[in-house]
């Protein structure tokens, strides 16, 4: 299962935020940063499970709420010195929608 | 544009360090070239006694390997020695006939060990002890060679000499002034000192010189075979150690036509008198001083990758040097002006069995010096407090016992880092012990707090044991240790920029946004990270109470979603009750609603409220707008509570009405942002039972009227807070602690709760501000009420706006792209 799925418009989106996406799969986090780049990941810390959708984003990486692991959002991988990976998915703008792909 | 050409001519510790604080700062201003007459990477220079001894490996020690320098593409030559600078054409020549141009040369050649001269300095087994060459020739020459002898018993002689007899040799050290370490330990320190190294089979000769090395007979290959004192006397000695001293290894600068003296002359810039040329490190005279420990040269590597790094601000003004022997299992500090004399007032404590002595030397009412043997663990916060050069005065009785006689409760009698078993849990908020600390240390060659913070994770959450990681800190690095000081710490890793200096631009200029403020600091990052970010928003709020537009993305989730998170994901609610009296109509409400939304746990709080925890976020708009009762703060940096006792209306010892003061303060503080949160009580009477003496601010009540105490702290450290003032009237108090609380809006860091704040700037400032200066107090009581005038309730707010923060978006597995149209519908806000 690899589509395309349609999200939502970018502007509800906050830039430097995250929205959630509740899916059969559990909640994925789709950030915006300054640029508009899009980025999805579970919404689930590697450390301690925190949801990552509710942490401060910065540059292209995002802060967790809970304890300040800080992950790259294009990896889903934790800042070294730290390690622990969280899911990534595939996400894309096209004319202003984001789109979402669950698959692998 | 054509990068410059930064070319270092040695490749130690000070060196690189310089490299690594450039490469921070400017990662792509320069093409780096190393020149290094070493064959081995950098190393950690400092701990080849514990490699001499055995007790590491010199893998162990690398600080940068090979592989550092080729990441950051820094050209690298190693055994390479460099011959000659033409300043004139600005190239260095190597010993390999390379040849380097540089646009900013930097000299980091360190020192020389000081060779004696005297008959037989040149023959086999005389090792000088400077280098891992030498230690190598140490460690082997111990290996099939009995007799030792090192000549100088100061720091570095010492530690030679331990880690010679740890290897199996018989050694005695030889020193011509009467007692050990004489440059940094009194005669009583060095008497003990001397004891617990003879304990250990050392032998010692003191007031003795040595007149000549005696070759050996054939056999031995023309190796040293004896050392000839003064006296005449001779002994065995087939490997002669001369640890005498150091001098700047400025040779090469000088014929370049460079100015030295004892050491390249440089300014407070780190620059020499060729503006091309900067020096760091032992190598160098800084205001006639060369200092030869790691902790100042750290120090210049900073000051000078500022200034390679074209920034113009740091300045280097000198340090104070302190030492920390290396010899396992034997303490010894020293430190400033441990000798004393007759203007100074020595505090001294003295146990010979048990091998403790200790010096501390005060003058005019300051520690200026110490010196600790057998019992170091307060080394660091004496030499905190010796270069802060604060009053110690107060509490002069206590110096001598420590941090831990101070009454720090949050580790009394745990404070002996170096004796804590491995594992001892040390950060109890992230679960890390000792021996996980220590050998993340040693394994990664870190010398300082943040860097132990990273990558052990101790340290980084609540700070409560910052003391004790320091300690472990300062026990396994020694002198390498460099204590953060306060004055000077950036705000993050963002910029070099002060807490204080981002405060006054963003006054000063105007600067009214994040991004504003950032690109007039001239932030290194795009947009900041989780820790600046949330301050710098704060600072604009308090700044700019109406006009700063306040930029939800940059506070932490709570604040954003006007709701604590908890460690499920959900959020709890605490609505606002004034002084913590409520109503039956109150209640039923709130019971209501915790029953339609099943929300799992109803508790009252610390702060006499109620709190609804484990509500969904989606769920959190809809009880707020069925609880319609202002937003209690409970999640910000921001006002929390004003606790109160029941007070004179009910109490038959109550002499003030404190529930009806506590709620007019609640009132008046309501929505208030804060650096850190911010706790109130007030009591009705002496008795004091709304706790007030552990809030920011409290208030209790007296017969004649109200007392005010501020900077207390119920948390990690209990603090009882200090009295501020005692007024007449309910309006002064509100006066008073209003001024009180806009000084501190105003002035303290982003995350410092009162306390801090006030232990740095002082009780005297504060009063001097608040209760001496009446207009003072009374502009900043109206400042605040400007602030605080027409503040919306955020929840209400919320209610209103209904923005799309709190709605998830619902998605099943069976979407596609196919039915776009439908789900576009029911994803967009109406």
């Amino acid at each position: 299962m690899s589509e395309w799925l349609k999200i939502c418009p970018l502007e509800d989106i906050p830039r430097l935020g995250a929205r959630v996406v509740r899916t059969a799969q559990g909640d994925v986090a789709v950030f915006r940063n300054a640029e508009d780049e899009l980025f999805a990941l579970a919404d689930q810390c590697p450390h301690r499970g925190g949801p990552l959708s509710q942490g401060i984003v910065f540059d292209r990486r995002v802060s967790c709420a809970l304890h300040g692991l800080t992950l790259n959002l294009d990896s889903g991988a934790a800042q070294a010195p730290d390690d622990g990976c969280a899911k990534k998915y595939r996400v894309r703008l096209d004319k202003g929608v984001v789109f979402l792909n669950l698959g692998a | 544009m054509r990068r410059m050409k930064l070319v270092m001519v040695g490749n130690g510790m000070a060196g690189v360090r310089t490299l690594e604080e450039l490469l921070k700062l400017a990662p792509d201003l320069y093409d780096i070239t190393v020149f290094g007459a070493e064959t081995a990477p950098n190393y950690n220079r400092i701990l080849l006694s514990p490699v001499l001894a055995g007790e590491q490996k010199f893998a162990q020690i690398i600080l940068n390997d090979r592989a550092w320098y080729e990441t950051r593409g820094i050209s690298l030559h190693l055994g390479t020695a460099v011959t000659n600078i033409d300043r004139r054409a600005r190239q260095v020549r190597a010993a390999d006939g390379t040849v380097a141009p540089y646009d900013r040369l930097l000299f980091a050649t360190g020192s020389i060990p000081i060779r004696l001269p005297i008959p037989g300095a040149e023959l086999p087994g005389v090792l000088a002890y400077r280098d891992i060459a030498d230690t190598e020739a140490m460690i082997a020459a111990a290996a099939t060679h009995r007799h030792a002898v090192v000549i100088g018993g100061g720091l570095l002689g010492l530690e030679a000499a331990n880690g010679l007899k740890a290897r199996g040799m018989e050694v005695t050290v030889v020193h011509l002034a009467p007692w050990l370490m004489e440059r940094q330990l009194d005669a009583t320190a060095a008497g003990l000192l001397q004891t617990a190294l003879e304990q250990r089979g050392l032998r010692f000769i003191l007031g003795r010189e040595t007149r000549e090395l005696v070759r050996g007979g054939k056999k031995s290959g023309g190796r040293v075979a004896a050392v000839r004192l003064d006296d005449g006397s001779e002994l065995p000695a087939e490997l002669v150690v001369m640890a005498v001293g150091i001098r700047p290894n400025d040779a090469l600068a000088r014929e370049s036509g460079l100015f030295c003296e004892r050491g390249i002359v440089v300014n407070d810039t780190m620059m020499s008198y060729d503006p091309r040329i900067y020096a760091v490190g032992e190598c160098v005279a800084h205001r006639g001083v060369a200092y030869g420990l790691v902790a100042p040269l750290f120090e210049q590597a900073k000051v000078c990758a500022n200034h390679l790094a074209e920034f113009g601000i740091a300045r280097y003004l000198g340090s104070t040097p302190s030492t920390k022997l290396k010899v396992t299992g034997i303490d010894v500090f020293s430190a400033g002006e441990f000798m004393g004399d007759s203007q100074t007032d020595d505090i001294v404590l003295l146990d010979k069995k048990g091998g403790v002595y200790k010096k501390l030397v005060l003058k005019d009412g300051k520690l200026v010096g110490a010196v600790l043997v057998g019992d170091t663990v307060d080394s660091s916060w004496y030499f905190q407090l010796l270069k802060d050069g604060k009053p110690v005065s107060e509490y002069r009785e206590r110096l001598m016992f420590g941090q831990s006689g101070l009454g720090n409760t949050g580790h009394q009698g745990k404070n002996r880092a170096a004796e804590l078993p491995d594992d001892f849990e040390v950060c109890g908020c992230n679960g890390v012990c000792k021996g996980t600390i220590v050998k993340t240390i040693k394994d990664r060659g870190l010398f300082t707090l943040e860097e132990v913070r990273q990558h052990t994770k101790a340290s980084s959450s609540c700070g409560s044991c910052t003391g004790l990681v320091e300690q472990i800190l300062a026990s396994v690095v020694g002198g390498a240790y460099q204590p953060v000081l306060n004055s000077v710490k950036p705000m993050c890793r963002c910029t070099d920029y002060a807490h204080e200096d981002v405060r006054r631009a963003i006054r000063e200029n105007r600067l009214m946004s994040i991004p504003e403020a950032m690109r007039f600091l001239e932030w290194r990052t795009p947009n900041g990270c989780a820790s600046c970010r949330p301050a710098l928003n704060y600072y604009l709020v308090c700044a700019w109470p109406h006009e700063y537009h306040d930029d939800a993305q940059s506070r932490f989730i709570n604040e954003r979603a006007h709701a604590n998170i908890q460690k499920d994901g959900s959020f709890s609610v605490v609505p606002r009750i004034h002084g913590g009296v409520t109503t039956p109509a109150q209640l039923r409400r709130i019971a209501e609603v915790a029953e339609k939304y099943a929300v799992p746990t109803v508790k009252i709080t610390g702060g006499q409220r109620i709190d609804l925890l484990g509500v969904k976020k989606d769920d959190l708009p809809k009880v707020w707008a069925d609880l319609d009762m202002p937003s209690g703060f409970a999640y910000g940096k921001s006002i929390r509570t004003v606790k109160t006792c029941v007070g004179s209306e009910w109490c038959r010892f109550g002499v003030q009405d404190s529930t009806r003061l506590g709620i007019e303060l609640e009132h008046a503080l309501d929505r208030m942002w804060a650096p850190h949160k911010v706790k109130l009580a007030v009591s009705g009477c002496p008795r004091n039972c709304a706790e007030a003496t552990i809030k920011d601010v409290g208030v209790v009540g007296v017969d004649s009227g109200w007392e005010i105490y501020v900077a207390g702290n119920g948390g990690i450290k209990a603090e009882v807070a200090q009295f501020l003032a005692k007024v007449k009237t309910g309006q002064e108090v509100l006066e008073f602690t209003g001024a009180f609380l806009q000084l501190y809006r105003e002035e303290a860091r982003y995350l410092d709760r009162s306390v801090h704040w006030v232990q740095r700037v002082g009780l005297d400032y504060v009063k001097g501000r608040v209760v001496e200066d009446a207009a003072s107090r009374q502009a900043l009581f109206g400042r605040l009420q400007e602030a605080l005038r027409d503040q919306p309730d955020p929840w209400a707010e919320q209610v209103r706006t209904d923005s799309a923060e709190f709605r998830a978006i619902q998605l099943d597995s069976c979407q596609a792209e196919g039915n776009r149209d439908e789900r576009m519908a029911e994803n967009l806000p109406s």
